[in-house]
């Protein structure tokens, strides 16, 4: 059973990682064929596991409805749009469900235009407002720290609307300083640490030292 | 007199004819590849006014003697405009490269024929004046075949393996000896923040990023997952994770149900901790928003790469009044995650955090390698850009990616 539980996965995980390392380095069309079928395995696990996902997100949401929790109304519109979409997917503008997904026309993309795109649009708009009271917060020039983002803030605002460019020429240009030398630099020194992390992580996994993934670590 | 009027103007023609034949040609098969496909070089011409204007076709046969059929190719490049194949000598300004992978059809002629891997083919280069005239080089040979190296990644091969080097002999000297690691707040503050959810009875929430178990990041916050599923197991505290990803809640149910079983737990463990919320996005970002103002937990955890809802996220989660502790590789969303968390793990940090938490040698090591690795590349970085400044590109060479 331990085989099984923590042997086998580690074993696999060295091969495959492996794997996924040399047919980096290797043209050879068997080597790349090899990747092709990786990523193919891939595709059908998580064609799989969006079955589970599924009942996940249904078992979540009747356990909701048949508890009547706070907002249990909202669970049960899940239910409601999750089959109406359903049956319009498998209605398929009237081509049936044994057909590829009719992608321009029919109730199906008409719910998904109309309702989630709309919905989307408002989530992502909210963040106008957040970005809004997170930079208040941020910007209170309590720190020397703080009063630096707050200056250097208020140039890449201004630089980068016309009117920066009305006050002064120079107001522009410090903002494209500001963005493409401090800012790019900063940026590609937390790149070198995440690229170098990677490396490590991958390291670890693919020799079977980080075991974290397995739950629980050492044993 | 005739004939030696014949001869002369003969002479000059012959002379022109070789003035404008397409020089030093040469086929082979292209390096680096999956084969069905053959490179060929010529000498960029001699030059005069012009000879920028000259056009070039090349033709392939199965014969030497012919028939020759027509490829397409979209134009001749000078050699150094690709330094992965042919490197960085003057010479590459001198010639002239195109690669063919098919020619026309004879018997069908819109259809095209691939190059097959092991067959003998015969190029010619034909070199098209603006005056009309035309002019094909002598004949030359080339077989396509498959390669098993693509020696253009050959630095990044090195650069990797050393690097890999210096991790894996850092892990092995950690076993002997115990290591320095600089502190990280956010991940000393992790036991704080289940312990404030333990005392107020509220559950600890854990997001993922939006990517899917094959990026490196999730990993990294699976990983961090289950040392924190370890102390909610310990502390008896709720632990709720939201998923977008299928894949990445089958792995996370699997990595809490053991880590509530290691840590003596398995009675605590519920399937409905670990959950699947919504594939996209900002629905993702809704249905965790209304969580956290319902149940309001005592705790957010968002560990992986995050988009635009990082700051929906973070800012629902500050506004509950929820110890925050937040880790990303994603720089464009650190400055939200600063911003509106209580604790950042920026970037390699979220990388070591279940090194950090483990404190197990070995680990730990690992990040000592990384360490390593990081003070190597800064000294490469300072000599590059004194060499560069002095005109010596060699070190950029090597460092850069083909």
């Amino acid at each position: 059973m331990l085989f099984l539980r923590r042997t086998l996965p580690l074993i696999i995980a060295f091969a495959v990682g492996l794997i996924g390392i040399l047919v980096f380095y290797i043209p050879h069309s068997g080597a790349q064929s090899l990747e092709y079928e990786l990523t193919k395995w891939d595709r059908i696990v998580a064609a799989f596991a969006l079955a589970l996902g599924i009942y996940s997100l249904m078992r979540l949401h009747w356990g909701r409805v048949r508890r009547q929790q706070a907002g249990w109304a909202y669970s049960f519109l899940v239910f409601v749009g999750f089959t109406v979409m359903f049956i319009f997917a498998i209605y398929n503008d009237g081509h049936g469900p044994f057909n590829p997904q009719v992608a321009d026309s029919g109730p199906f993309v008409w719910m998904f235009n109309n309702v989630q795109v709309p919905a989307d649009a408002t989530m992502f708009s909210i963040l106008a407002f957040f970005i809004a009271s997170a930079a208040y917060r941020t910007f209170r020039a309590r720190t020397p720290e703080a009063a630096i983002l707050l200056v250097s803030a208020i140039i890449v605002m201004i630089g980068r609307v016309p009117i920066g460019g009305l006050i002064s020429d120079s107001i522009p240009e410090l903002s494209q300083w500001l963005m493409a030398v401090p800012n790019l630099a900063a940026k590609r020194g937390i790149l070198l640490g995440v690229s170098l992390g990677i490396v490590a992580t991958s390291l670890r996994i693919i020799f079977g030292i980080e075991r974290s993934y397995l739950g629980g670590g050492e044993e | 007199m005739r004939y030696f009027l014949c001869c002369i103007t003969l002479v000059l023609y012959t002379a022109q004819v070789h003035a404008q034949q397409p020089t030093g040609v040469k086929a082979e098969d292209t390096p680096n590849d999956s084969g069905g496909n053959i490179t060929v070089t010529w000498d960029y011409p001699k030059p005069y006014e012009g000879v920028e204007q000259i056009k070039y076709t090349i033709v392939v046969g199965e014969s030497e003697n012919g028939p020759f059929h027509g490829t397409k190719f979209s134009a001749a490049n000078l050699q150094s405009s690709d330094p992965g194949t042919f490197g960085y000598g003057e010479e590459t300004f001198q010639k002239l490269f195109a690669r063919v992978d098919e020619y026309t059809d004879p018997t069908d002629p819109p259809k095209r024929i691939a190059i097959e891997n092991g067959k003998t083919y015969y190029v010619q280069v034909i070199a098209h004046l603006p005056s009309g005239e035309s002019f094909p080089s002598a004949t030359v040979s080339a077989e396509a075949y498959e390669n098993f190296f693509n020696r253009t990644k050959t630095n990044n091969f090195v650069i990797g393996t050393i690097f890999s080097l210096i991790i894996l002999i850092s892990i092995f000297l950690a076993q002997k000896r115990e290591l320095f690691i600089r502190r990280i707040a956010g991940l000393e503050a992790l036991d704080e923040a289940l312990g404030r959810a333990t005392e107020m009875g509220k559950p600890v929430l854990f997001a993922h990023g939006l990517t899917s178990m094959g990026t490196v990041s999730t990993i990294a916050a699976v990983n961090v997952l289950s040392r924190v599923a370890n102390r909610t197991a310990e502390f008896n505290t709720e632990l709720r994770v939201a998923n977008n990803d299928p894949v990445v809640m089958a792995v996370s149910q699997e990595v809490v149900k053991e880590s509530y079983l290691n840590a003596g737990r398995p009675d605590a463990y519920s399937e409905d901790s670990v959950f699947m919320v919504a594939t996209e996005q900002f629905s993702y970002a809704a249905a965790l928003d209304g969580m956290m103002v319902r149940d309001r937990p005592a705790t957010n955890i968002m560990m992986g790469y995050f988009f635009a809802e990082s700051l929906l996220l973070a800012e629902t989660g500050a506004s509950i009044g929820a110890i925050q502790i937040a880790g990303t590789d994603s720089y464009t969303q650190l400055p939200f995650f600063i911003t509106t968390c209580d604790y950042t793990l920026m970037g390699e940090e979220l990388y070591a955090a279940s090194a950090y938490l483990s404190r197990e040698p070995k680990l730990l090591g690992s990040l000592k390698g990384q360490d390593i690795g990081k003070a190597a590349l800064l000294i490469v970085m300072i000599l590059g850009t004194l060499l560069a400044t002095l005109g010596i590109q060699t070190l950029t060479h090597i460092f850069t990616a083909y």
